[in-house]
């Protein structure tokens, strides 16, 4: 088994803790993976990448993904500039942060699924320097999709990674995208 | 038990686990988690150290050299720019034989600005009298932190070594890595001994003064070949690591299916696992193909090498750094090592992923494929891998 999963969104986001939680999700079930951030020229806003890599056995490879089986969408606007698509699988699926009634991605191949992370963070309150983080929303889309790590695994990762309020509430987060992800 | 480190987080446990009691450092991208790391273990107070923020990489050098001379078991880390501005320091910490321990995220150098992953730093320093150990896992790094203070301090060397580890590709990149037993690791590596001498008001020495040249010829003599067999102990404590811990890195050398093979890439760094694969794809179309990765750059295993590739019929060396004007640093250290063998294998340079362009499996099989062409049309010439030629018309 060999399932890779590109992340996008924009710097300050949380794309690279998105794509570092789920590997450490794996971990929690002695589940190999490695995450894989793009750095370029970042800044606040600037729309970025990053990557994991998953498999059954501790693999030496450290290039860049380049065919992934899952694109996940942070900023659904990213869309508008981004072919996010390239190198997707033929069999693959696209992930986006968006509310279910509107329709993205509607002429697309791929298997598309959408999760409003946004509104579930806001609901939860759960903002970084007025910005509504999402990624451990998507995160608990993501874990319904790939369906190789359990959800428990994800959420005992986010709890070691935040203690206190904030890892119940990105917990929290993960849980509900988990329940309300849905095909488009 | 695993944890999911970062290739920069694995060289600072490896810091910690090595019971370090020194940290001077300053911040450089893609280093700069190392050292921001080893400040969190010292706030946090798992860490007993003393930790110096200095104004620059030729202070922290400096400030490592003062702390080892009296007896610490000093640490700091760098990358690209930071250490070549470093780089007088680094001379003087290994002429005064001080087992200081240097991990190095490499990164290319400007002008134009670029933090991306490059070897040219690291081999910039290659005639520095350091060793040099570069990693091609997290795992390997942290791991070989605490195998570099085991060896620089042994009384038979007595060196600084620099621990070398890919920009982002391991740097920031990260993996399950599984954190040694810090009783086992106090056992691989006892305290460091005050032996044979230390800096101290009570038993003054004087050190680093004027030589004369009735001497220093002499001096650099026993620094050459105290760092030329380092070999055996950097030997010892692969192997020893291995007994202690069941993780073996080949020592001076990572051979991989070289020793039937008839087409071998030679490497340094973390892009040697995709090499690996690369073989493991050819091997399944018959060519039997293998990959040597260079783990010690300094000192040079030509002994090694020579007896690996003696018997392969053509050898592609990948460079990931340039000497302008000579070529492949790596490919140059090859064939001088091949040179007194009767019978010499084909050899042919790459230079690739300058700057932090990827390298991949795919671009391995190519020049597996491409070496193996080169070979029976004879064509020895360098080649810039995946050069873009509508840049270099503009």
């Amino acid at each position: 088994m060999l399932y890779e999963i590109r992340f996008h969104g924009r710097g300050g986001q949380g794309v690279v803790t998105a794509a570092e939680l789920l590997v450490k999700a794996a971990n929690v079930e002695g589940k190999w993976g490695q995450s894989i951030p793009f750095f370029g020229a970042e800044r606040r806003g600037a729309p970025i990448t990053a990557s994991a890599r998953f498999s059954d056995a501790k693999l030496s490879i450290h290039s860049q993904v380049y065919n992934p089986d899952l694109v996940v969408v942070l900023d659904k606007k990213i869309l508008d500039f981004m072919n996010v698509t390239q190198g997707l699988k033929r069999e693959g699926s696209i992930l986006i942060n968006s509310p279910s009634h509107f329709s993205v991605m509607k002429d697309s191949a791929y298997k598309t699924w959408l999760v409003n992370a946004t509104k579930i963070a806001e609901e939860l309150g759960l903002k970084m320097a007025g910005w509504t983080i999402v990624n451990t929303a998507m995160l608990g889309g993501v874990i319904r999709i790939f369906n190789w790590i359990r959800l428990s695994s994800l959420i005992e990762a986010i709890k070691s990674n935040w203690v206190g309020q904030v890892g119940e509430l990105n917990a929290k987060a993960a849980e509900r995208a988990f329940e309300e992800v849905q095909i488009a | 038990m695993l944890k999911v480190l970062s290739g920069n987080h694995s060289a600072a446990f490896g810091a910690l686990l090595s019971r370090i009691n020194f940290v001077a450092a300053y911040p450089i991208t893609p280093q700069t988690q190392i050292i921001e790391k080893l400040a969190e273990f010292v706030d946090n107070g798992v860490l007993n150290a003393k930790y110096v923020r200095v104004e620059s990489e030729h202070s922290a050098m400096a400030a490592c050299v003062g702390a080892s001379s009296v007896g610490a078991r000093a640490f700091t880390a760098s990358s690209s720019h930071g250490l070549i501005y470093m780089a007088e320091m680094a001379f003087w910490a290994s002429a005064s034989r001080l087992p200081i321990v240097m991990a190095i995220s490499c990164r290319a150098l400007g002008p134009p600005w670029n933090i991306g992953n490059e070897h040219t730093d690291i081999l910039a320093l290659r005639d520095s009298g350091w060793i040099q150990i570069f990693a091609e896992s997290n795992q390997e790094v942290l791991d070989t932190v605490i195998q570099a203070y085991r060896i620089a301090e042994d009384e038979r060397v007595l060196l600084p070594v620099m621990v070398g580890l890919d920009a982002f590709t391991l740097s920031h990149t990260s993996e399950p890595v599984e954190l040694p037993n810090q009783e086992t690791v106090d056992h691989f590596l006892p305290p460091r001994s005050d032996k044979p001498y230390l800096l101290s008001p009570e038993n003054p020495f004087t050190f680093g003064n004027m030589s004369n040249p009735t001497e220093h010829m002499e001096l650099r003599f026993m620094h050459h070949t105290a760092l030329r067999d380092a070999k055996n102990v950097i030997l010892e404590a692969d192997k020893e690591w291995e007994s202690l811990f069941g993780r073996s890195y080949g020592g001076l050398l990572d051979e991989f299916m070289c020793k039937d093979a008839e087409v071998v890439i030679v490497v340094i760094g973390a892009s040697s696992g995709d090499a690996k694969e690369a073989a493991v794809v050819l091997r399944k179309e018959g060519i039997k193909a293998g990959v040597l990765r260079i783990r010690v750059i300094r000192p040079f295993p030509s002994e090694e090498v020579r007896n690996l590739l003696s018997r392969v019929k053509a050898v592609a060396v990948v460079d990931r750094d340039l000497s302008p004007g000579s070529g492949g640093i790596l490919v140059s250290e090859v064939k001088s090592a091949l040179y007194n063998l009767r019978c010499r294998p084909f050899v042919k340079g790459y230079i690739v992923g300058l700057g932090g362009r990827d390298v991949t499996v795919g671009d391995y099989l190519a020049i597996f494929r491409r070496t193996l062409k080169s070979y029976e049309e004879g064509d020895v010439q360098e080649d810039w891998f995946n050069l873009n030629l509508e840049v270099l018309e503009k």
